[in-house]
């Protein structure tokens, strides 16, 4: 085959206000059928360098050629007329309109033909081996359907280069495996596919040749057939790092914590936890898995008196007075009243665990500034603690004073799980820590479980990242639609087996 | 299927804005001073065309406007100007706690002439009947209250039902002019005005009618200042203005917060009501509070919800309303310049926040391309 490029830039360069670059001399060169896998830690500017070749940004510097020839794109209608498409990792997608009727809009060509579309549409389906369903309804779909409908929207339009921005953050394995099949078969066909990704076993099974970036510049591109995953590693971190995480073997473990028959609906009064019973115990790390969106974050909030139930018990076995205490219908004052050290990292940091606009010694503040009778606060207790924090767990910012926005996000979470430990918890709830943290980051907070593990806390760990759930976790609990579809020793299972739990259906 | 049609532009935007948040304080001051700087210059050359006069005697009349002949030892204008100030100032303080909760407090005006109208009721219906420091007490207590009331209605409302607080504060203002009205028409006999009442008025300190709201404010604007910084009732208001989710987590009880708030939000309004009517007028009409009730929003904004900074902000306002409009009146211009005065200067001020927040970036790359 013969591989012209595609598309070439040429010394890109993106900033941000004054002090950050989001991309520096970028170079890069992807080809017709081929796939190319960008690769970098979350904040390397992969997908700040995709957003200017789909027209959404513009580049301070530096030039793009399409086909060989230079380009001006300042907008998405621009880069369509180059035959570019991006699939962003947010769908863009009007939810009671049918698959047909979303990919046809916005193409203004002056005749509107839904039944000539809903052919085509089926013919490139049947091309690639999509399975879609054109008159289906975009509110009745899954995630992985809505993403096939992105897909074929931008194929639809002719696009010859495709973006893919973290296409499998939200697919399970089986759904992933899928979607590689198609992508290797539009490759086949001469299209040029780029793949952003941070996951490195999907870059060697999937990738022709994979280009790295780190903090905004760009390190080498390398043949997959060629490298290896440290070697990766190593050009996206810059340094050695080993990639195993420690699990030690439980012990002295005790009930600590037991959910029985939890019910709960949302505000539109659809349930989303149907009969959830499990327990934690003491030294352990229970793993939750399920797809995005399948009740993991109303049980964390059960737990910590958030949500309101429609039924159910939440048991704490209290360790110092031995006494058994009921959760339900209690608020977050009432449970720490009760003298239950339940911590709580809940998965939209900036949103719920922290203040963004607020300073890091008033963010420690949130979980203690009640203490003592005084109208007025104390600082100084949580500006100790906030150094602490600081100098313990290496977090960059420029000092005790500066809001938590302003810090990277692996520095946010650095602060927030500092915080929730200092509190010295024996229950403590996890949800998705190391989304969006770099590798370095993402090791520490999984050495600050352990550390928390051996302390005896009971541990709940809600996770998308499989490998990471099994390699980290003790037990793992696995949810679909808001039902326990099994749970399974960490050791002893496989990805698939989890796989195939998280989209079982039951009753 | 893209557009063959479509003209391709083969060049650069001429320029682009980008975010900024880095700017070190001093320049984002030094920017605001400049922009009222540039205001009101501005107005100044606009005064000169129409009225032949230099800036700097227009410059002139607006200091005379605000401070009469103050090295004459005449101090009468430079009273009433602190006055203003402090009444101003003391309802931008009310809708402080209020905005930093994102609570939008629209009706500081109608909270205020509540109050107002709470001391003027007892003023008149136990003015007589009872000896003069039990009446200022329950003066004092029966404003707060009824300010506190008519902030507490849409608080509950918004706790409970999440009804639009804007709207509804919006809408108490006018149900309190027309009980206002409604008031006067029945007390003010045929003449629709109460005339001034004797009992229940502020105590003079020394021979100065105004020392004493002056004095009020100013504390006021300290405990203020405390209170939001330093106590864990602000703390809370911070917490729940940033992220009501966020204070679910940490067992805030948001409703309580709102509640409280808007009842000390409502409460000071009330204050300023009672130093209007008991303190200054000793009567009540329906524009007592004549607007500053919506002057005060934008005040607590300029004013970065920071008290001390609303002392700044407060007094340039005033300065310019009372100043441009002697200008208005010496040069026999219309009472609207005034209006149109502050107005500028408004623009400017807000205008240059968008400098302090963003810069713009300006084509670097020569022209190229086919057109």
């Amino acid at each position: 085959m013969t591989n012209k490029p595609a598309i070439e830039l040429k010394n890109i360069t993106k900033r941000f206000g004054t002090k950050v670059i989001a991309n520096k001399n970028v170079c890069l060169t992807a080809n017709h059928g081929e796939i190319l896998s960008i690769l970098g830690e979350n904040g390397s500017g992969k997908t700040t360098l995709m957003n200017m070749i789909s027209g959404i940004y513009f580049p301070d510097e530096g030039q793009i050629f399409v086909n060989g020839e230079e380009v001006i794109i300042t907008s998405p209608k621009d880069a369509f007329f180059y035959k570019i498409g991006m699939i962003h990792q947010h769908f863009k997608l009007v939810d009671v309109f049918t698959a047909a009727e979303n990919i046809v809009l916005g193409i203004d060509d002056g005749k509107y033909n839904l039944k000539e579309s809903t052919k085509q549409i089926k013919e490139i389906s049947e091309q690639y081996g999509f399975e879609l369903d054109p008159e289906k309804k975009i509110y009745t779909m899954s995630v992985s359907e809505k993403q096939t409908v992105e897909i074929i929207k931008v194929l639809y339009r002719g696009a010859d280069i495709l973006i893919l921005d973290e296409p499998t953050a939200v697919l399970t394995p089986q759904e992933t495996e899928k979607l590689f099949a198609i992508l290797r078969r539009m490759r086949d066909a001469g299209k040029c596919i780029i793949i952003i990704t941070h996951k490195l076993h999907e870059v060697m099974s999937l990738s022709d040749r994979v280009s790295v970036l780190r903090k905004g510049e760009y390190v080498g591109t390398v043949e997959t057939k060629n490298t290896t995953e440290s070697e990766l590693t190593e050009m996206m971190v810059g340094k050695k790092i080993s990639l195993n995480i420690e699990r030690s073997d439980v012990k002295d473990s005790e009930d600590r914590l037991v959910v029985k028959d939890l019910n709960c609906f949302n505000r539109e009064g659809t349930q989303v936890l149907h009969n959830i019973s499990f327990t934690v115990k003491s030294g352990e790390i229970l793993g939750i898995a399920g797809i995005a969106g399948s009740g993991q974050r109303e049980l964390l909030e059960s737990i910590a008196g958030l949500q309101h139930l429609a039924g159910g018990e939440i048991l704490y076995y209290n360790p110092k007075t031995g006494s058994v205490d009921n959760l339900r219908d209690k608020t977050p004052v009432q449970i720490r009243d009760l003298g239950v050290r339940l911590s709580f990292v809940p998965e939209d940091r900036l949103g719920m665990g922290l203040v963004g606009n607020m300073d890091i010694v008033d963010n420690m503040m949130l979980r203690s500034y009640r203490k003592g009778h005084s109208m007025f606060l104390k600082r100084k207790g949580p500006k100790d603690l906030a150094t602490r924090i600081i100098n313990d767990l290496e977090v960059v910012t420029p000092g005790t004073n500066t809001p938590v926005r302003r810090l990277s996000g692996g520095n946010v979470q650095k602060v927030l799980v500092g915080r929730e430990i200092a509190a010295s918890p024996t229950v403590l709830m996890v949800a998705y820590p190391v989304r969006g943290l770099d590798i370095n980051s993402s090791y520490l907070i999984y050495n600050l479980l352990n550390e928390q593990k051996e302390k005896g806390v009971a541990i709940i760990f809600v996770g998308e990242d499989l490998d990471v759930l099994i390699e980290l976790c003790d037990r793992i609990m696995v949810i679909g639609s808001g039902r326990v579809t099994g749970t399974v020793d960490a050791r002893t299972v496989t990805k698939d087996e989890i796989g195939l739990l998280m989209t079982k259906t039951i009753g | 299927m893209a557009d063959k049609t479509m003209v391709k532009h083969h060049h650069e935007p001429l320029f682009h804005v980008a975010k900024r948040d880095d700017m070190i304080w001093w320049k984002a001051w030094l920017i605001r001073c400049a922009a009222i700087l540039l205001s009101v210059f501005v107005m100044s050359l606009v005064s000169m065309a129409l009225t032949e006069k230099t800036l700097f005697e227009t410059l002139e009349i607006m200091y005379r406007g605000v401070f009469g002949r103050i090295e004459e030892g005449s101090t009468v204008m430079l009273w009433k100007y602190l006055q203003q100030i402090a009444i101003l100032l003391c309802l931008a303080l009310a809708l402080t706690p209020a905005f930093k909760m994102k609570f939008w407090n629209c009706g500081a005006e109608g909270q205020a002439l509540i109050g107002g109208l709470g001391a003027m009721v007892v003023m008149i219906e136990l003015g007589p009947k009872l000896p003069y420091g039990v009446l200022m007490v329950v003066i004092v207590v029966v404003s707060i209250l009824a300010g506190a009331i008519w902030g507490l209605i849409p608080a509950v409302f918004k706790a409970f039902f999440n009804t639009n607080e804007t709207l509804f504060t919006l809408m108490m203002n006018y149900i309190a002019t027309q009980i206002i009205a409604y008031y006067v028409y029945i007390k003010g006999g045929g003449s629709n005005v109460i005339q001034p009442v004797e009992f229940g008025n502020f105590p003079k300190i020394g021979d100065n009618k105004y020392l004493i709201n002056i004095l009020i404010v100013a504390i006021l604007t300290v405990v203020m200042y405390l209170y939001l910084r330093y106590s864990k009732q602000g703390y809370e208001i911070s917490v729940v203005g940033e992220s009501q989710n966020t204070a679910r987590y940490i067992g805030i009880n948001v409703k309580k917060v709102i509640i409280r708030t808007m009842c000390i939000s409502g409460a000071l309004c009330g204050v300023a009501g009672l130093l209007l009517v008991s303190g200054t007028d000793h009567t009540i009409r329906t524009d007592t509070v004549g607007g500053q009730g919506f002057t005060a929003i934008m005040m607590s904004w300029l004013g970065q919800f920071n008290p001390f900074i609303m002392v700044i902000m407060t007094a340039l306002i005033i300065f310019l309303k009372l100043g441009a409009g002697k200008v208005a009146d010496t040069c026999r211009l219309n009472a609207s310049f005034a209006d149109i005065f502050i107005g500028v200067v408004i623009l400017c001020v807000v205008g240059c926040e968008f400098f302090i927040r963003y810069t713009i970036k300006f084509r670097h790359r020569k022209k190229e391309g086919n057109v």
